[in-house]
C-alpha cells in the first residue's frame, strides 16, 4: 500500500501534522523512534510508570490524543534507517513515491511509501567541546531530560548544569524535583542577554509564567547561577570528580551540559533538498516556502528539523505542512481560514521562539576557547590541532575536512561534532561556515545492523549482474 | 596572448595530479584545476583496492609498477601518503560456473603478469581464516592491496605545491577558445599544452576541442561498517568481481564491488539502489559470516568512467597538437599514479616506459582542429 502521506518523526510537530493530514481525509503513516509518540519535549513516562503530570504532560498527552483518535497508521519504537524514491531517481525519470525502510520494535524489517513526505526529525543536541567533556558522568542537556522525564533516573547526586538556553533550568529544577543536588547552573547567557529577550517573550506569557518558576525553585534551593560563565574542564580519572568554571572548581558527580541545539537535517540532505545557513535558527536548515514546502516536490518540512523555534511552534508547523501537503496532493482542496489560523499562530509562537534560539545558537566565544589538543570528533579522535592542520594544508570544505582528518566519518556520522568543527574550520579559513557547505547526506539516517536487514536468502538468489570484461 | 604555462591540467583526480606532478618535475610550469576540490569525485571516494584480480588483463603490467608505487607513495609524493597496505587478496567461486569463470580469467591475468595461483577453499581459509566455508577454487594473488582513498587529495597536494604546481580548486573549466586559452569564471588562463582529465566529464572536455568521445557513467556503491575487532586480513572478492571487501586498520570494513546506484554526470552519485545494497551486503556477509554482526554506518557513490571498449583513453588527441587525455581507466585507482607517470614521460618528448592507450580507435567524428 502506498499511503498519501508520511511523516517522519513524533514530536509535537509531526503529532500535529499526521493529526491534520489524516483528519483531512488522507492515508496517513507516522514513524516514530521513542516507544511512544512525543518528541523531546512531550516525552512519554514509559508504561506503568507515574510522574506528576506537569505542563508539558498535558499539552503532549492532549496531542498524543489527537493522533490516537485521528486513524492515521503509527510505527512507534522504529528505527528508520533508508530513505528513497522521491527525486532519487535514475535521469529522465520522474519522481516516485517517498520510501522509508525501517526496523520495527522487534527488529524486523519493514518499508513505508507514501507520496508524499513530512520531516518532523527535530534537533541534536550541541555540545561545544572542551577539556573532559568526553568524561563518563559528562551528559548532555537532552540527554538528561530523557533520563528525567522518561525513566525518573537522575544522571548524578550531585549534578553541574551548563549551557545555554531555556533546557539549563528546566533540567535544573527537574533535577531539584527529583531529589537531586544542583552544584551550580552556569548559564552562558548573561543577564542583558535575558533581560534583551523578555519582549519578545512576552508575547508567550505561558513561557515566561513557566521560566519564573524553574527560577524560584533554584533560588528557593540556594542553588548558585553563575551568569555568562562557562565550563572550563571537567575533571575526574575515570569518571567525572569536579567541574572547572575558570578559578572555580565544583565538586560534583554528573555535568549536565548542552549549548543549544542543531536541527536534524539528515534527511532534507539526503533528498539533495536546498539548504541555507541560518545561525540564529541554529545552523543549516531546508529552505523552506510560506507553507513548509522544501524545495523537493511533495517533501515537507516542520519544526525544531527546519530551524529551531520550539515546542511552541511546533504543533502550528506541523498543521500548516500537512494543510499544504493536502492541498498539493488534491486531497483536500481548501482550508483556507485553517491555514491562516495556523499561520498566525504559527508566527506568534515563533517570535518568542526565535528569542530563545537566539540565544541558544552557537557562541563563537566558546570556540575561540576550545584549548588545541581537546578533542572535536570523539568517533574518530580529531582534535582542534588536527583540525587546524588540516585547514592549514588546503583543507576548505567540510567535506575536505572530513576527507583530511576522518572528522564526522565515525558512527555519529557528524551529528555531534559537525558544528564546533565547521566553526574551527571557518575561523581557521578566514571564511564564514556558510562558505564550507555541509556533509552530504547518505543513508543510513543511523547505524543500522547487517543482520537486521540481511533477511534469510539462498547465495543463488543474490541477483548478480553481469560482471566487467576481462 | 602569452602563456603563462607550459600545461594546464583539467581535472584533479589522480590522473590529472599524477601527470601534473610529473611534468612540473620534468621542469614544466603547470597549473591543475579543477571545478570542486583535489581528488573529491572517484579518486577520493573509491574503494581503495589496489588489486589485480579486478584489473582488466591488458593493465596488468600498468597497475604492477603502480601497485610499487602505491606502497612507497611518500617516498616520490613529497611525503604524501595513502597508508597503502600490501597484502594477499583472494578472488573465490562458491559455485561451479564461478569456478570456470575464475579458472579462465586467472589464466588470462596470470598471462599479463599478475603472480596469481588457483587454491582450494582449505587453504583459502588458511590465508584468511574469515572466509566462509563452501569456497570451491579460490585465485590468490600475494601481490595485492588496499588504501585509503579519501586522503589521496591530502597526499597530492603538498608534494604538487612543493614541485610548483599551481593548484586552483573550485574553478571550473567551461571551454576552450584557441590554442589554449582556458575559459574559467576566474578569468581566462593560458597554456601551451592542455591536459584533459575529467573523469567522466571527459565527454564534455573533448568535446570543446571539437571531438566526440562518448563516455559511458558507472555508478558504483559502496558501504562502509563501523569499527570491528579483526574479521578479515586479505582483500577479498568473488570471481564474478562483483565483490570487493577489507578491513583497515581503524577496523572499519568496505564493501564494494561495482553495483549500481543512481546518478548521472550532473547530479553526481545520488542515491543506492535499494535492491543492489542489499545484494551487495548478502554476498559480503555469505563471503564473510562475522560481518552479520557488524553495522553499517554509511553509503556513498561515485561516478567510474568508460569508454567503448573499456580500455583507457590515454595519448594525444588526434588532430591537436600539444592536447593530450587521461582516463576511463579500469580500476583507474590502482594504476592511476603511473598512467600519469607515462603520459607525462610522453608529453615531455620522452618515450613512455609502457604504451599508452591513444583514442583514435574510440573516435567517432572529428571537426577540424582549432
Ligand atoms: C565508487 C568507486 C569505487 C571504485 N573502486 C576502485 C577500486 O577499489 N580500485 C581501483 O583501482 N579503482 C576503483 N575505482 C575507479 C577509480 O576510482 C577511478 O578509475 C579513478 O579514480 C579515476 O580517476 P580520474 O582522475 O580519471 O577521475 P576523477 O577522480 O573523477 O577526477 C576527475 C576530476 O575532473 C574534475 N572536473 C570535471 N569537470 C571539470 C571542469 N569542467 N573543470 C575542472 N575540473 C573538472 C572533477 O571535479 C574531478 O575532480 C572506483 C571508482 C568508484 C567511483
Amino acid at each position: 500500500m502506498i499511503f498519501d502521506i508520511a511523516v517522519l518523526g513524533g514530536g509535537p510537530a509531526g503529532m500535529a501534522a499526521a493529526t491534520e493530514a489524516a483528519c483531512g481525509g488522507a492515508r496517513v503513516a507516522l514513524l516514530e523512534e521513542s516507544p511512544a509518540p512525543g518528541g523531546q519535549v512531550y516525552r512519554a513516562p514509559p508504561l506503568g510508570f507515574v510522574t506528576k503530570p506537569d505542563r508539558d504532560r498535558q499539552e503532549g498527552d492532549a496531542l498524543r490524543a489527537a493522533l490516537a483518535a485521528s486513524g492515521a497508521t503509527i510505527h512507534t519504537g522504529c528505527r528508520v534507517w533508508g530513505l528513497g524514491g522521491g527525486p532519487l531517481v535514475p535521469e529522465g525519470q520522474a519522481n516516485t513515491p517517498f520510501s522509508l525502510s525501517a526496523l520495527a520494535a522487534d527488529g524486523a524489517p519493514f518499508t513505508v511509501q507514501a507520496r508524499a513526505l513530512i520531516l518532523c526529525c527535530g534537533t541534536h543536541e550541541r555540545i561545544i567541546p572542551f577539556p573532559g567533556w568526553t568524561l563518563p558522568g559528562v551528559i548532555g542537556l537532552a540527554a538528561a531530560t530523557i533520563l528525567l522525564k522518561a525513566q525518573g533516573v537522575l544522571p548524578g547526586r550531585r549534578v553541574v548544569v551548563a549551557g545555554a538556553g531555556p533546557l539549563l533550568y528546566a533540567v535544573a529544577a527537574k533535577l531539584l524535583t527529583g531529589g537531586a543536588s544542583v552544584a551550580a547552573v552556569v548559564d552562558a547567557a548573561t543577564q542583558v542577554e535575558w533581560l534583551r529577550a523578555l519582549p519578545a517573550l512576552a508575547a508567550r506569557a505561558d513561557l515566561l509564567a513557566q521560566g519564573a518558576v524553574w527560577r524560584a525553585k533554584l533560588l528557593a534551593a540556594r542553588v548558585p547561577i553563575l551568569a555568562g560563565a562557562q565550563v572550563t574542564a571537567a575533571e575526574g580519572d575515570n569518571a567525572l570528580k569536579r567541574v572547572r568554571v575558570g578559578e572555580r572548581i565544583i565538586e560534583a558527580d554528573a555535568l549536565c551540559i548542552g549549548h543549544g541545539l542543531v536541527p536534524a537535517t539528515e534527511a532534507t540532505r539526503t533528498f539533495r533538498a536546498l539548504h541555507v545557513h541560518r545561525p540564529e535558527d541554529g545552523g543549516w536548515v531546508p529552505v523552506l516556502d510560506a507553507h513548509q514546502r522544501t524545495s523537493v516536490p511533495l517533501l515537507y518540512a516542520a519544526g525544531d528539523g527546519a530551524g529551531v523555534r520550539g515546542a511552541a511552534a511546533a504543533p502550528a508547523a506541523g498543521r500548516v505542512a500537512a494543510l499544504t501537503a493536502l492541498q498539493d496532493l488534491g486531497i483536500h482542496a481548501g482550508a483556507p481560514e485553517r491555514l491562516s489560523t495556523e499561520n498566525a499562530a504559527l508566527a506568534r509562537a515563533r517570535r518568542a521562539g526565535a528569542a530563545m534560539a537566539r540565544m541558544m545558537a552557537l557562541r563563537p566565544a566558546m570556540i575561540e576557547a576550545i584549548p588545541p589538543e581537546t578533542i572535536i570528533c570523539r568517533c574518530e579522535g580529531v582534535t582542534r590541532a588536527k583540525i587546524e592542520e588540516a585547514a592549514a594544508a588546503g583543507a576548505g570544505t567540510i567535506n575536505q575536512l572530513k576527507h583530511f582528518t576522518r572528522c564526522g566519518m565515525g558512527p555519529c556520522q557528524g551529528r555531534m561534532c559537525g558544528e564546533a568543527a565547521g566553526a574551527l574550520l571557518a575561523n581557521a579559513r578566514g571564511v564564514s561556515v556558510a562558505d564550507l557547505g555541509f556533509a552530504t547526506g547518505r543513508i543510513p539516517l543511523r547505524p543500522v545492523p547487517m543482520a537486521s536487514i540481511l533477511g534469510d536468502f539462498d547465495y543463488a538468489d543474490i541477483p548478480v549482474p553481469a560482471p566487467a570484461p576481462i | 596572448m602569452k602563456a603563462r604555462f607550459d600545461a594546464a591540467v583539467i581535472g584533479a583526480g589522480v590522473m590529472g595530479c599524477a601527470t601534473a606532478l610529473f611534468l612540473a618535475r620534468g621542469g614544466m610550469r603547470v597549473v591543475l584545476l579543477d571545478r570542486g576540490e583535489i581528488c573529491r569525485e572517484a579518486s577520493g571516494v573509491n574503494a581503495g583496492t589496489l588489486t589485480m584480480q579486478m584489473t582488466r588483463a591488458a593493465l596488468i603490467p600498468y597497475a604492477l609498477h603502480a601497485h610499487e608505487m602505491w606502497m612507497n607513495m611518500p617516498a616520490w609524493c613529497a611525503g604524501g601518503d595513502v597508508l597503502a597496505t600490501a597484502c594477499p587478496g583472494l578472488s573465490v567461486a562458491f559455485t561451479d560456473a564461478e569456478a570456470a569463470m575464475l579458472e579462465e580469467r586467472a589464466r588470462i591475468r596470470r598471462e599479463a603478469g599478475a603472480p596469481i595461483e588457483l587454491i582450494d577453499g582449505r587453504a583459502a581459509q588458511v590465508i584468511e581464516p574469515g572466509l566462509a566455508d563452501g569456497v570451491k577454487l579460490a585465485g590468490h594473488c600475494p601481490i595485492d592491496g588496499f588504501a585509503s582513498a579519501y586522503l589521496t587529495g591530502r597526499a597530492f597536494r603538498a608534494a604538487l605545491q612543493e614541485a610548483g604546481v599551481t593548484l586552483m580548486e573550485a574553478i571550473p573549466v567551461r571551454g576552450i577558445d584557441g590554442r589554449f586559452v582556458l575559459d574559467t569564471p576566474a578569468g581566462v588562463i593560458a597554456a601551451q599544452r592542455v591536459v584533459l582529465a575529467g573523469g567522466v566529464w571527459l565527454e564534455d572536455m573533448a568535446a570543446w576541442l571539437g571531438v566526440t568521445l562518448p563516455i559511458k557513467v558507472l555508478i558504483n556503491q559502496l558501504v562502509v561498517t563501523e569499527r570491528l575487532p579483526p574479521v578479515m586480513r586479505t582483500v577479498l572478492g568473488v570471481a564474478s568481481g562483483l565483490l570487493s571487501l577489507k578491513q583497515y586498520a581503524n577496523g572499519t570494513v568496505l564493501i564494494g564491488g561495482g553495483w549500481q546506484g543512481i546518478g548521472d554526470r550532473a547530479r553526481g552519485g545520488l542515491a543506492v539502489r535499494p535492491e543492489n545494497f542489499l545484494g551487495n551486503v548478502r554476498l559480503a556477509a555469505h563471503t564473510v559470516p562475522a560481518l552479520r554482526n557488524a553495522r553499517v554506518v554509511r553509503s556513498w557513490l561515485g561516478l567510474e568512467a568508460e569508454t567503448a571498449d573499456a580500455l583507457p583513453a590515454i595519448g594525444p588527441v588526434p588532430g591537436i597538437d600539444d592536447a593530450w587525455i587521461i582516463g576511463s581507466v579500469h580500476s583507474g585507482y590502482t594504476s592511476g599514479p603511473y598512467m600519469g607517470r607515462i603520459l607525462a614521460q610522453a608529453i615531455l618528448g620522452e618515450a613512455p616506459e609502457l604504451p599508452l592507450f591513444p583514442i583514435n580507435r574510440l573516435l567517432q567524428e572529428r571537426s577540424n582542429a582549432i
